[in-house]
């Protein structure tokens, strides 16, 4: 006892009360039902994989595993998207998951390194109707009105708020409103970090005031593994890419799928280029994605959503360490 | 001192920043969901008290700040320095400047123990207990029988101090008073 008494502290309590993780369930069965009504399948895919994500802004866990192919490395994927892929690829036609995923250094109020992503696939589905569907998910489990739903242009976005155009203001003038917005040196920023920092820090806590704002048509350097396309109104290259916020919290992110195999290769390795340089650790390619690429995957559109955060939300919370049982403090 | 990165950033966390000691309030991890992550700061400057809200990239780090807040007990004062001593029994001294003390001078009582930061060796802020007693030397007389009813008066303390006081204390009384917002608690 005397042993006990000594080591007993109070951070083995759940960082969250015992109803709001009743209400987390709730919530939980109420997308499952979303998606059984509208017939999209529940699947659920490996936190292991042997490739992760070669993404220059996200760092990812790795952990050493003995498998019958001996000693290996394997990634905790930072989505399920490239599992997901595989399925869509051999035919599993629309799917979702509420998969828990992995980012390494992430903590803070709208943050955990482990969280639940909510991702789910519409072969066939252009982009704008899978917008639609995004809003209607997040008004299920709001459960109530957020209000009207607007869409901005990215562009659009810095011209009217930043007086900037992120695609034609110069990087010299970028980097001078960034360090000026953030107290921060930015001489050596590239333009898509300028981007940003002023995109997280000016713009987002605009959004999503009073309706749930849809953010479209990202640079074309921000696709991540988005088709590309040229903006039909001004000629730009733009990502077919979409986001969607609501009090000021990035919710969603959803592609319009990169299908073609030798443009995502040619994107993993540009990726890893950038890692090298730098000095960032260099992540397996999922191989296995690309060859299901190869193979056909059918077009069509997809979304993640920060489930946690939408939880948050709906239940009126600061946090997502307040929707948690156990967050990354107290894991 | 070593080095903290940002994510090392915690409450109460004192680093040194544009050559002046700060102690982070908040640390804010800021990340559009693919990109650049930072991290939005805020933090006190304990030499001008004034608070900062600077922008890292994350990643970054900061020298830390060689800050002790150590309790000392006030001594007296000669005029130009004011004079604490450390309540460790080690009797050891230190000379606080006006500027150090700031609105502190106001609530400086004798023999009373105070938070002394030190910078690198050097008083640079004293923060008094959040309640100190100290005695009336001037108020108007006070009201006989009005002990239940409102209204208040100013009172000046022996420390310099004015604060508002109800209308039936009197001069010469001993009050419990709260140094962070100035007011009255009760009769000690």
């Amino acid at each position: 006892m005397v042993f006990l008494e000594a080591v007993m502290t109070n951070d083995w309590h759940p960082s969250a009360s015992l109803e709001t993780l009743r209400q987390r369930a709730r919530l939980l069965a109420e997308v499952r039902g979303f998606f059984a009504a509208r017939g999209v399948l529940e699947v659920e895919t490996p936190v292991l994989g042997h490739g992760g994500s070669t993404d220059v802004g996200l760092a990812s866990l790795s952990c050493e595993a003995t498998t019958p192919e001996g000693r290996e490395r394997l990634w905790l994927q930072t989505s399920p998207e490239f599992a997901m892929k595989r399925l869509l690829a051999a035919g599993a036609g629309p799917i979702y998951q509420i998969a828990r995923s992995f980012r390494d250094g992430e903590v803070g109020r709208r943050h955990n390194l482990e969280f639940s992503m909510l991702e789910w696939y519409r072969p066939g589905l252009a982009l704008d109707a899978l917008i639609e569907e995004t809003v209607a998910l997040i008004q299920a489990v709001l459960g109530r009105d957020p209000g009207p739903v607007r869409r901005w242009r990215y562009r659009q976005l810095f011209r009217e708020q930043l007086g900037v155009d992120p695609f034609t203001t110069p990087l010299g003038e970028l980097r001078r409103l960034a360090a000026a917005r953030g107290g921060l040196s930015m001489d050596e920023a590239s333009r898509d970090d300028c981007l940003d920092l002023l995109l997280s820090l000016e713009i987002e806590p605009t959004l999503g005031r009073d309706g749930l704002d849809v953010v479209v048509d990202y640079p074309a350097s921000q696709a991540a593994l988005a088709r590309r396309h040229r903006d039909p109104e001004d000629g730009e290259w733009v990502a077919g890419r979409f986001e969607v916020y609501l009090q000021g919290l990035e919710l969603a992110n959803g592609y319009d799928e990169l299908t073609d195999a030798a443009e995502q290769a040619a994107r993993f390795a540009e990726d890893n280029a950038a890692r090298r340089a730098r000095g960032l650790p260099e992540v397996t390619v999922d191989r296995r994605l690309l060859d299901a690429l190869a193979a056909g995957m059918p077009a069509g559109s997809g979304v993640a959503l920060g489930l946690d955060r939408l939880i948050q939300l709906a239940l009126g919370k600061a946090s997502v360490a307040e929707v948690m049982a156990f967050a990354t403090p107290r894991c | 001192m070593a080095n903290y990165s940002t994510n090392e950033f915690k409450g109460g966390l004192k680093v040194m920043l544009d050559g002046d000691p700060c102690a982070i309030l908040e640390n804010e991890y800021v990340k559009p969901g693919k990109g650049q992550a930072f991290n939005r700061v805020k933090l006190r400057n304990l030499i001008s008290g004034r608070v900062w809200e600077r922008t890292f990239k994350s990643g970054e780090s900061l020298e830390g700040a060689d800050v002790l807040e150590l309790e000392m007990e006030y001594l007296y004062t000669d005029g130009e320095m004011w004079h604490f001593m450390k309540t460790d029994g080690s009797f050891e001294q230190y000379a606080v400047e006006k500027k150090a003390l700031g609105d502190t001078e106001k609530w400086l009582k004798e023999q009373v123990a105070y938070t002394v930061t030190l910078w690198n060796d050097n008083a640079i802020n004293v923060t008094p207990p959040n309640f100190i007693e100290l005695e009336v030397v001037e108020t108007d007389p006070g009201l006989k029988g009005d002990t239940a009813q409102g209204g208040s008066k100013p009172a000046t303390l022996s420390s310099g101090a004015v604060v508002r006081v109800p209308l039936f204390i009197n001069q010469g009384e001993v009050l419990k008073v709260d140094t962070r917002n100035g007011e009255y608690v009760s009769r000690a």
